[in-house]
Order: structure tokens, then C-alpha cells, then sequence
């Protein structure tokens, strides 16, 4: 494989001054990957980044599933663009993948039809009396950790390398569709080798995984999994790369996508316990991380408050082999120190 | 004596150079590489006889040994203008010439394979064009990754050729029958390869193409699937994994292969899209356009400026023969109608 061809595609990014939108989902999912988001750009970083608190959904899984009608999707994401342009910021970041491909589909359409950016700020000033601005520079997350991942590396307690063979780490890096593959020239790498994962993974001392089934689709799509009868969809598309994977013995998986996260994660549980299959030779999954969740595990932040203990497959055995160190009492404690109910433990699959 | 200059020693320039050097025209043949003939001598042999590509490039090397023609190797013309009825051309050092007629016979490009970034191109060694598979006959040995005879080939037809997402949908002409040649040059080579074609049509135009179609499924048991390969991707142990669909199955399907060979099309050369350009005769692609396509093929809409060969669009090697040979006649033509 020729690794060169990867990073040939750079995109514009802004330097500072961020404004932040978050994800509907992500927060239930993995709670603690936002906020070390914004720990990172703020404290590693020492960026502007603003937190906000008026905003709302992008409309994403509504406008995918034919519920929300196109005109409200991009009244809402005018609204949003507005909630930026009021706090004085022209540097839009949404955390969600589909929210990032929203927002680069509706920017294309108002570009290529004027009228309808006409006709978008006249509802807005109409119906709430706001004004919007289209952002100067509207960049994924991902993104931005990817440009600022070698002064990252400067700061990191940790590297992606098994310190028990002194071996980089395998990692397996699944993009989200929404982000290169609807405008290929939105994503670093653009859309069938997109850089951006890999660029941190090989910066941080892992080894990418270059297996057969790398862009087949993680099985999220949104009709496979919101309509029941198509669930059988969705986790075939999975299970489909996890035997791609299989082979490789990859020690996680690593994704910018909400829903790449959720699913890679969750139906490695599902499999095990229909099929009594799992995908590590020692029974346990492979585990399933977020890009900040990763970020931040090699910046020494606890992996508790990174929210890594929400995972369905468990994360110790990565932690130990990387030396993290975690303290197991903590695991299920809230933030009050509360100790929270533990979840049942899963028939076949090890935890 | 007239002057004229023809752009491009390939087959069409050297053709139409050696028929109008005869007949009172001193011909001034420039070529930006340093040798004439450039694409066919990226090939081992020819369709549909197999005849040795050295054995033609030598008679075409025969053809302009003649006093009345000047081979300009290594000069690419990078600008001509017409100035009272005369052209002034003008090469990358910045040499001038005064003519009296300019024949553009500028030819293609293969298609760049690295723009259809699914099919993997630059990326996995196993998957090579068409043209290194030619630079592999001609070395008359074919290895895979592990330098061990590929157990199975797998052609892709149409890359950068009918396809609206390379921005190309024209059909390049030749590819269906050079996959046909190759896929019987690599059987003779490797009798025990499994040997499969994936394609859109087949489009067996020529004399003898569709007898070497036969031919190749009936003696060399060649498998011909009609679908396109969606993405082409590296497995475990270095082969190559394709997805595609047959369309006549109706079903998707995986394969695992040695080789993927794209099919590469033809594209205007740099110098055919900036020469037209630059003369007010670029047509659709970039491609030089003749004043019509019927009569005046070798026409162009300028006083004294012709056109021949694949600068015009995608043809064989016979056909650009015959069509520098057709612009040399319609040169000729045009000069003793003006006496």
C-alpha cells in the first residue's frame, strides 16, 4: 500500500475562534467525548471555542428520514448559523457528522441558488425577526484535531503503542459517510482515502489497518436501523466488516460519527449473543472509541470522566495495554460520587 | 516549395509526413519527446494480428527518412499564430518557424487511472493499467506482489471512458479489443491464470475483433462479466478484492484477484487541448475539431491548418494511420486546387 496517496487532499481550517454546535446523540452515547472536546481546545489548545447554550438540533435524522421537510432544515440550520453570528463568530463546528453534512449540503445549495438564500433569510427575519451569516469556515471537529494533532502529540502522556511488545497499536478507522462522502472536497483526504483518522492514529504512534471491507458502510444509515424490519441490514453491513477486520487483530476501532460509534460498538454485542461469535480471539470485542475519547486517553485525562465506561465492549484491556492507569471503583461512580447501578453483564460476550 | 509543419511524430503525423514530403511540400515534423512514436512504443504487440509494435515503429521510422523532412525531437510547440496567411510557431526554448501550413497531429493521453480513487490505483500494487501490463508483456513475464505467476487477472473495462464521473463520456474505441488481446496474451503466458473481463459492452468494431472476442472465450477460456467493479481493496494476504455487480445475473458479487488491470482511456493530449485551444478548433473534451465529419474531416474552420489522428478523438492505430494518410491527400488537395 502506497500511504502517500492519503494526505494529498488538504482542506482550509480555521486557526481559532470556534463556535461549537453539539450532537443530538453523541451526548447520550458518549457523554464524555464533547466535553473533552472542548477541554482539549481550550486547555491543550488554548483556542476560543464557544459553548452554546440556545442552540438545537440540525434537523439531520429527520431530514434523512423524509420527516422534515427541506425548507424547515434549512430554516433551522439558518437559525443556528445565526445563534453564531450573533456571538460574533464566522467559524461554525458541529460535533455530529450528519449535522456536518447538513450544514455542507445547505451552504452548497444557497451557493448554487441564490434565491433560496434569499428566500431562507426572509422566513428567518419573518418569523423570528433573526439574521444569519453563512460561516467563513465551517470545519468537523475532527478536523481540527487532525490540524492541531502534532502540538497534541507534545502534550500526551501516553502513544498508541502495546507497551508489553513495544509494537504500535492496530487501529481500525471507520468516517462517517456525511463527511466526505456528500462533498469530497468537505473531508481531508477527500471521500474514498479520507486522512483524517489516520493522520492522528499514525501521528500518535498506532498503525492503520488497511482491510478489504475499510469503506464498506459501518451498517448505521438511517432507514436500516429506524425501521425495525430493516435492522437485519444494518448489522449485516457489520458484521461484514468485522470478519473483514477479523483477521487483522485490530486493538480498536476509531470513528468520527456518532453513528459509526453506536453501532460498531453495540452490535458486537448483538452478534456474540446471537451468533456466539465476537471478533477478538480472546472474546471481548474490539472496543469502539470516539477521535476525542482517544485524544484524550493519550493526554492522561481519567477514562472514567471520558465517559469510556458507556461502552458496551470494555476498555480496560486497551488501557492496560497502552499502561493507562484507571481505577476500577470509579467506574460507575457519577460525578457527585454516587455510586450508579452497574449494568447486567452480557451472555456470551466477555467483560 | 511549400513549407509545412506537422506537430506530433506519431503514427498519423508520420504518415501524412512521409505521403506530402513526396509531393513538393518540406516538412518540418516536431515531436516533444526524444523519440517518435511514444504510445506504441508502450506496447508489446498489436491488435488483433499480435504483430510486434517494434516491427511497425521501425516502418514508420523508414517512412520519414527522406530529405525532404526534418525530424525536431524534443521540441514541443507551445504556440502558433497565423500572421498573413502565415504560421509562426514556437517551441518550449522559444525557437521560432515560419510555415506555410500546420498539420496537428498532437494525439491522446491515457486517462490518469489515480482519479477513480475506488478502484485503488497507485495505491495497491496489484492494481496495475493496462499500459503496465503491456510494459510487463513486453518483458514477456508477468509476477504478482509476492513475484510468484498470478494465479488470476481481472480486467476493468471503460476507466475514464464513458463514465460521467471522470467527466468522460465518450467510448475511447480500442480498450474493448486490447482487453480481448491482453486477456489472450496473458492465457499464453499463464495457461493455468483465470482470466475475467468485467465490462459495459463490448463493442467489437473492427476487422477481425469480434473472431478474436470468440477466440479468446472459445480457445483461452477467458470469462467475460458484464458489470462494473464498484471498488477494489487490499486483503489480508496482498491480493486485491473487487466488488462488483453482474448485470446480467442481476447480483452482486465479490472476487479476489492477483491483478486488477484498468482499462485506461484515451484523453486530448496537453499539447492537442492548448494547440486547438490556441487556434479556435477545441471541441467537446478538448479534442481538435475537423470542419465536419463527413467530407471535410481534415479540415478545420482555419486557412491552412489540418488535423489528424487521435487529436480528433479516440481511434485505433490503423485508423489514425489511415487518417494521417486522408489529411495528407486533403493537403495536397487544397495546394494544387490553390495553383
Amino acid at each position: 500500500m502506497k500511504q502517500h496517496y492519503w494526505n494529498e487532499y488538504q482542506k482550509a481550517i480555521a486557526d481559532d475562534h470556534f463556535f461549537y454546535e453539539r450532537s443530538c446523540i453523541r451526548q447520550t452515547f458518549f457523554p464524555g467525548s464533547e466535553t473533552a472536546f472542548l477541554r482539549i481546545m481550550r486547555e491543550e489548545l488554548g483556542k476560543d471555542i464557544r459553548d452554546e447554550a440556545n442552540q438545537h438540533t440540525c434537523t439531520g435524522i429527520g431530514y434523512h428520514s423524509d420527516i422534515v421537510p427541506l425548507e424547515t432544515t434549512m430554516t433551522v440550520v439558518a437559525r443556528l448559523f445565526s445563534l453564531m453570528s450573533d456571538a460574533g463568530y464566522e467559524n461554525y463546528v458541529p460535533s455530529c457528522v450528519t449535522s456536518f453534512g447538513i450544514f455542507t449540503e445547505m451552504i452548497a445549495m444557497w451557493n448554487h441558488n441564490p434565491e433560496l438564500l434569499e428566500k431562507t433569510k426572509k422566513v428567518l427575519f419573518d418569523t423570528i425577526g433573526r439574521k444569519f451569516e453563512i460561516p467563513l469556515n465551517l470545519a468537523h471537529p475532527s478536523d481540527i484535531i487532525y490540524k492541531f494533532r502534532n502540538e497534541l502529540k507534545t502534550k500526551m502522556k501516553f502513544q498508541l503503542v502495546n507497551r508489553f511488545t513495544g509494537k504500535p497499536l492496530k487501529v481500525v478507522e471507520h468516517i462517517g459517510c456525511h463527511y466526505a462522502k456528500i462533498f469530497p472536497e468537505a473531508g481531508i483526504g477527500k471521500a474514498e482515502f479520507p486522512h483524517v483518522l489516520v493522520g492522528m492514529i499514525e501521528s500518535w504512534g498506532g498503525e492503520v489497518v488497511d482491510y478489504p471491507e475499510r469503506r464498506h458502510c459501518c451498517g448505521f444509515g438511517f432507514r436500516h436501523y429506524l425501521l425495525k424490519e430493516n435492522r437485519g441490514y444494518s448489522i449485516a453491513n457489520s458484521k461484514k466488516k468485522f470478519e473483514s477486520m477479523e483477521p487483522y487483530e485490530p486493538d480498536f476501532i476509531v470513528t468520527n460519527c456518532p453513528g459509526c460509534n453506536l453501532f460498531l460498538d453495540r452490535w458486537q454485542y448483538t452478534i456474540a449473543e446471537m451468533n456466539n461469535k465476537t471478533y477478538d480471539k480472546n472474546g471481548y470485542g474490539i472496543p469502539v472509541l470516539t477521535y476525542e475519547e482517544m485524544a484524550g486517553m493519550l493526554l492522561g485525562y481519567d477514562p472514567w470522566l471520558l465517559g469510556m465506561q458507556l461502552h458496551q465492549i470494555q476498555v480496560e484491556r486497551l488501557l492496560d495495554k497502552i499502561g493507562i492507569p484507571y481505577n476500577i471503583d470509579e467506574k460507575y461512580k457519577g460525578i457527585s460520587g454516587q455510586v450508579l447501578p452497574r449494568p447486567e453483564n452480557p451472555i456470551n460476550l466477555l467483560v | 516549395m511549400k513549407q509545412i509543419a506537422i506537430i506530433g511524430a506519431g503514427v498519423a503525423g508520420i504518415e501524412a509526413a512521409s505521403i506530402v514530403s513526396k509531393n513538393n511540400f518540406k516538412v518540418l515534423l516536431f515531436e516533444k519527446e526524444n523519440d517518435i512514436a511514444g504510445n506504441i512504443m508502450n506496447k508489446a504487440r498489436l491488435f488483433p494480428d499480435f504483430s510486434l509494435a517494434v516491427e511497425l515503429v521501425n516502418k514508420m521510422r523508414a517512412k520519414i527518412n527522406h530529405p525532404n523532412i526534418s525530424l525536431h525531437l524534443n521540441s514541443e510547440i507551445v504556440d502558433i499564430v497565423n500572421h498573413n496567411n502565415e504560421w509562426e510557431l514556437t517551441d518550449k526554448k522559444g525557437t521560432k518557424y515560419k510555415v506555410d501550413t500546420v498539420l496537428l497531429a498532437t494525439g491522446y493521453t491515457p486517462f490518469d487511472a489515480t482519479l477513480k480513487e475506488e478502484l485503488g490505483y497507485g495505491i495497491y500494487n496489484g492494481v496495475i493499467t493496462s499500459l503496465d501490463l503491456e510494459k510487463m508483456f513486453q518483458e514477456n513475464r508477468i509476477l504478482n506482489s509476492l513475484d510468484e505467476p498470478p494465479g488470476k487477472i481481472v480486467f476493468l473495462q471503460c476507466v475514464g471512458s464513458r463514465d460521467e464521473k471522470s467527466g468522460n463520456d465518450y467510448c475511447s474505441k480500442v480498450c474493448c479489443v486490447t482487453a480481448v488481446k491482453q486477456a489472450i496474451e496473458a492465457a499464453k503466458l499463464l495457461p493455468d491464470a483465470e482470466i475475467y473481463i468485467f465490462y459495459m459492452d463490448l463493442r467489437m468494431w473492427g476487422q477481425s475483433f469480434e473472431e478474436l472476442y470468440r477466440e479468446a472465450q472459445e480457445t483461452y477460456g477467458v470469462k467475460f462479466v458484464r458489470g462494473r467493479i464498484s471498488e477494489a481493496a487490499s486483503t489480508f494476504d496482498g491480493k486485491i478484492q473487487i466488488k462488483a455487480e453482474d448485470t446480467l445475473v442481476g447480483t452482486p458479487l465479490k472476487m479476489t484477484t492477483d491483478f486488477l488491470v484498468l482499462m485506461v482511456g484515451m484523453e486530448a493530449s496537453l499539447g492537442t487541448k492548448a494547440l486547438a485551444h490556441k487556434c479556435g478548433i477545441d471541441g467537446p473534451y478538448g479534442f481538435a475539431l475537423g470542419k465536419d465529419r463527413f467530407l471535410e474531416g481534415n479540415n478545420t474552420t482555419q486557412e491552412e491548418l489540418f488535423v489528424a489522428g487521435s487529436a480528433k478523438r479516440p481511434m485505433s492505430i490503423a485508423d489514425a494511420i489511415a487518417d494521417g494518410r486522408s489529411a495528407a491527400c486533403t493537403i495536397i488537395e487544397s495546394e494544387n486546387r490553390s495553383n
